[in-house]
């Protein structure tokens, strides 16, 4: 190309010589085809979430197009964060879209040296075996001084802090009926 | 702040442009200490020394804000006779038994009062030190996550501060030898450096200003870690900067609803709302263990009405007054069953089965090593998680494979790893770390087999029960006579979680209409409500936690965005706002105030107080609950209605917070040379969890330098959910290891360049990162190294690396088991760690130099 096309394309030159000399239009446009429009204008769908990190709950729009996710950031209507996200934030549809998450259940049989497939309603209707058959195994219905206790200590749960509030009492409430006391949660640790 | 809740930290930062003097205090210099107006350094593990010395400040130069001190705290109330301070060499109080390294915690108590002998043993009061020992096991002291611990009686006042055995003159006493050069010896920080501090917090606290302080797990991850926080409320009472504008102590907490967590806990001691879990007693019914753990006064004494609806939501019809409203059929606690102590109970072989839903504990639990051990003693382990994290493959390429410690042949452990859905695949409320409950709504439907946990849960309760139902069995009715008839929703049937915030929220039994908050709650099964503190969030039956008017709508405290507990009240104790009369402390810190032409409440808040009740109000002789709060008395939790400076009853380790070094330590305890650690902290030395000798003891000078651990921007917590994106990996691709010059000279490491990390528990290696912003300490006269360990990696995911937690052992705090991850010994050597099995050799060599488990 010709050297002095090649400065008269230069933004700078366009701006100091142009009708833009403040650089905030036609002198620092690209000349990629039209029209380039932002994801966030093709989604038909935005919903309003809450970021999935730190506590401080900052504000996050989803946006979503025939079922998929296509943008998340923040929400400015949020009062405590006016719209911004952190680097860890502004990650989350890296989070959510990551192409190494699992999809599938995985099973490893006891001594097993790989993994193996299982249909999720047959892994379910494990579970639920494995839990029946150690609790009956291991209840405990008074201490050898007689005292009642109600309880197995054959089985333990430990969450993270991302369960939400409607999962945490779901599963505070399935564990309590079944006896099971040794239920523990990021917040101790 | 700026580095783990940026975007919380814009506030700091806009009072910063509004004159706020930004004080930070930290052992290394970060990008807070950056913007911040000055930058305090303090060796880690030394905060109670720091904060007490500050207490000192106030009270030997009299600056506390007398007003509200006297009408407020418990300043005048008297201890009892027989109590017996924290003596200066052995820092031990009255009741203190070196058998069971507990106290009898019954000196503690107020002249006139009797205490709950609490959950250990809730059928009776007073009672002897095992009891009271037993009962921290049993997390008394997590209970008073809503409110103050139980009492009964009328303590003695002295209003005018003066009788010696008033809290104001104990608390005198008690801190009067932290001096600023006390405070100077064993911190680290200049006197001149820690005295500015000191000023600058009284002069800004009083009538016209208030000072906040705000922490995170850098306070909390300690063997001391309750007596820290303790430290700065009593602090923060004297100034008068509690249920103020401006004021109070922000806990920054770490994860998007780990408050959730803990007010609806999945915790082994507490059931919805802070209701202790009941303990394993001969003879306890509902009535027994409600008389003992419901206070005299204060809105603890409603723990009936409380305790009956959560009942009722989750056995509906079956629960009757006629048997108790199930509650014969609840489980037992008898003791700690934390998660540290269960691990030990799976390595020891009584447990055999583990749910990890969202956690990895194999690189994310101090001791990680001892995590995978419990972990690879299992019959079965259910892991729900996003990517395929090390607590799932701990069997295939976990440390110990790698040293052959373990073979993938010999673990019997069945893996079950269940996709789960992400924060935008399923519906639901997270509790921030204000309290305030925000709804999300669900954008997409997860991918594959993936699901919600709600789903999980429901499935696996709907499954278990199908499997029971035509049992006789009488340990099988709870399970069967639970309520579970969630409506569903979505192509997989997913539990409408609408429905069971309804539930959480709270109904009355006959028409199932939603209760408007907790003071509807009543205690003969007329009302249902599955945790009485977030009564109120589908009050009207509309979801209140989903309201997002922009900003929060017109108040400057935002309430039209979201749902705060309890209530929707944003500043708690904010009747403390305004003075006795209900006048504010002064037009610029007007909050919540009393309007005589209304005759009730008002101000830019709800007030966290009966909205008609008068400042002139005068309990009735014998008035239960809220009705013994008078009119003048904004603490309505506490069973006194004030704020204590003095805890006479609920803690574990002394009614005052007293400076004692951590498990491992780089110096002695100057302040009480007597008793070197708290001496009732939780420790399990064992094979696998062993402790390197502390500053002073043969050994010691193996593990010479200090470690700390801490959290970068760029990463979450163990990494589970930052180390699989590709962004975040290419940010923060590397395990490292802060070090100062003089270190990296004195051992020759090289920035850049890889050391080793050793400790009695095991060695990791670590970029190092030659830094100006560690600074080696003098201590006591000698100069002590330290080095800042973030902990986000582990051998799995787009970035790998060494887990911090391999090298830290576990020792906790009595009070609420939280271990200590925020101090240790180490040694640091140039150079990549050995492979295979050199590695656990290398470690052995390292404990046999110092004499460990010979």
């Amino acid at each position: 190309m010709d050297p002095l096309q090649l400065v008269r394309r230069w933004p700078l030159f366009r701006q100091l010589t142009g009708s833009d000399p403040l650089g905030r239009g036609d002198a620092v446009r690209s000349d990629a085809p039209e029209p380039w429009e932002p994801r966030t204008d093709e989604a038909d769908t935005v919903t309003r979430s809450v970021c999935p990190f730190c506590a401080v709950g900052c504000g996050q729009r989803v946006y979503s197009k025939e079922g998929r996710v296509t943008h998340i950031e923040g929400d400015p209507d949020s009062p405590i964060s006016r719209g911004r996200l952190c680097p860890r934030g502004s990650s989350s549809l890296s989070l959510v879209t990551s192409p190494t998450r699992i999809t599938k259940v995985r099973y490893r049989r006891p001594g097993g040296t790989e993994w193996e497939d299982l249909d999720l309603d047959t892994a379910m209707d494990m579970i639920a075996d494995r839990v029946v058959d150690t609790r009956a195994r291991t209840w405990q219905d008074t201490d050898a001084e007689g005292r009642l206790l109600n309880r197995t200590l054959g089985f333990a749960h430990l969450g993270g802090a991302t369960l939400d509030n409607e999962e945490n009492y779901l599963l505070k409430k399935l564990y309590t009926a079944l006896g099971a006391v040794q239920v523990e949660n990021q917040a101790r640790i | 702040m700026a580095e783990a809740h940026p975007v919380g930290f814009q506030w700091v930062m806009e009072a910063k442009r509004r004159g706020a003097k930004i004080i930070h205090v930290d052992p290394r210099f970060t990008r807070t200490s950056a913007v911040a107006d000055a930058h305090v350094p303090i060796r880690p593990g030394t905060d109670i020394a720091f904060l007490g010395g500050l207490i000192n400040h106030v009270l030997t130069h009299e600056r506390d804000f007398r007003d509200y001190v006297v009408a407020y705290t418990n300043a005048p109330m008297l201890t009892r006779e027989d109590f017996v301070d924290a003596g200066d060499d052995d820092g031990l109080f009255s009741g203190w038994d070196p058998e069971t390294r507990s106290y009898d915690t019954s000196t503690w108590q107020y002249e006139g009062a009797e205490v709950a002998a609490a959950s250990g043993n809730r059928d009776r009061w007073g009672g002897d030190a095992e009891t009271h020992r037993v009962s921290h096991l049993l997390g008394q002291s997590e209970s008073t996550g809503s409110g103050g611990v139980p009492f009964r009686g009328d303590p003695v006042r002295d209003d005018t501060l003066q009788h010696p055995r008033c809290v104001y003159q104990v608390l005198k006493r008690h801190f009067a030898r932290y001096t600023p050069e006390m405070v100077s010896s064993v911190c680290g920080m200049s006197p001149e450096q820690f005295t500015e501090v000191a000023e600058a917090i009284c002069a800004n606290s009083g009538r016209e200003r208030t000072t906040m302080w705000v922490y995170s797990v850098g306070w909390t991850q300690h063997t001391v870690g309750v007596q820290y926080i303790r430290c700065a409320s009593i602090l923060q009472a004297l100034l008068g900067n509690m249920g103020r504008p401006g004021g109070g102590i922000m806990a920054l907490r770490g994860h998007a609803t780990i408050q959730g967590s803990t007010d609806i806990p999945t915790l082994y001691d507490l059931l919805p709302g802070y209701i202790p879990m009941p303990g394993a007693h001969h003879e306890m019914h509902l009535p027994e263990y409600l008389a003992a753990d419901a206070a005299q006064k204060g809105f603890w004494g409603n723990m009936p009405a409380y305790t009956i609806s959560m009942l009722k939501a989750w056995w509906g019809e079956h629960a009757t007054a006629e048997n108790d409203y199930y509650f014969d059929r609840m489980p037992r606690i008898s003791g700690d069953h934390s998660t540290f102590t269960t691990v030990l109970n799976m390595i020891d072989g009584h447990c055999e089965g583990y749910f990890v839903l969202g956690e990895n504990p194999a690189v994310g639990t101090t001791n990680s090593q001892q995590q995978r051990h419990g972990l690879s003693s299992l019959r079965w382990l259910v892991v729900r998680d996003l990517q395929e994290i090390e607590t799932a493959t701990f069997w295939k390429n976990g440390p110990e494979i790698e040293t052959g410690e373990m073979r993938p042949e010999d673990i019997d452990t069945e893996v079950f790893l269940l996709p789960a859905a992400t924060h935008i695949e399923k519906a639901g409320s997270f509790t921030n770390t204000q309290r305030l409950l925000q709804w999300r709504h669900q954008a997409v439907e997860p991918p594959g087999d993936a699901r919600s946990d709600l789903w999980f849960v429901h499935e696996l309760g709907h499954r278990i029960r199908a499997r029971l139902a035509s049992s006789q069995l009488d340990r099988d009715r709870a399970i069967l006579d639970l309520t579970w008839d969630y409506p569903t929703e979505g192509p997989h049937g997913d539990p409408d979680a609408h429905a069971v915030l309804a539930e959480i929220s709270g109904y009355r039994v006959a028409d199932g209409s939603p209760v408007s908050g907790y003071t509807d709650l009543r205690d003969d099964g007329s009302t249902a409500c599955g945790c009485w503190i977030y009564s109120g969030v589908y009050a009207d039956g509309v979801n209140q936690a989903a309201r997002r008017k922009p900003a929060g709508g017109e108040s400057p405290a935002a309430l039209e965005w979201g749902w705060a507990w309890p209530m929707n009240r944003r500043v708690l104790y904010n009747r403390a706002s305004a003075d006795p009369e209900g006048r504010p402390w002064s037009e610029r810190k007007a909050y919540v105030w009393w309007d005589e032409e209304q005759q009730r409440w008002t101000g830019h808040d709800l007030p966290d107080f009966e909205a008609e009740k008068p400042p002139s109000y005068r309990p009735p002789e014998g008035a239960h609950a809220q009705d013994a709060i008078g009119g003048d008395e904004p603490f309505i939790m506490q069973a006194d209605g004030r704020a204590w400076l003095y805890v006479p009853t609920g803690l574990a380790d002394g009614p005052l917070p007293v400076h004692y070094e951590p498990e491992e330590s780089p110096s002695r305890n100057a302040l009480h040379p007597g008793s070197r650690a708290n001496p009732a902290r939780e420790r399990f030395d064992r094979p696998d969890n062993r402790y390197n000798p502390p500053d002073g003891e043969p050994g010691s000078d193996v593990y010479p330098i200090a470690f700390s651990t801490f959290r970068i921007a760029e990463h979450h917590t163990a990494g589970g959910m930052s180390r699989w994106t590709p962004y975040l990996a290419e940010l923060a691709p590397e395990m490292f290891v802060e070090v100062s010059p003089a270190l990296a000279a004195e051992r020759g490491l090289e920035h850049t360049g890889w050391a080793t990390i050793v400790t009695a528990r095991s060695a990791i290696e670590a970029r190092v990162v030659v830094t100006e912003r560690c600074k080696p300490l003098r201590i006591d006269g000698h100069v002590v190294h330290q080095i800042g360990l973030p902990w986000h990696w582990g051998p799995n995911g787009l970035v790998t690396g060494d887990a911090a937690n391999e090298l830290i052992g576990i020792s906790l705090d009595p009070n609420v088991h939280i271990m200590d991850t925020k101090t240790g010994t180490c040694d640091i050597v140039p150079g990549r760690r050995p492979r295979g099995p050199a590695l656990p050799e290398f470690v052995a060599s390292y404990r046999r130099r110092a004499g460990i488990g010979i």
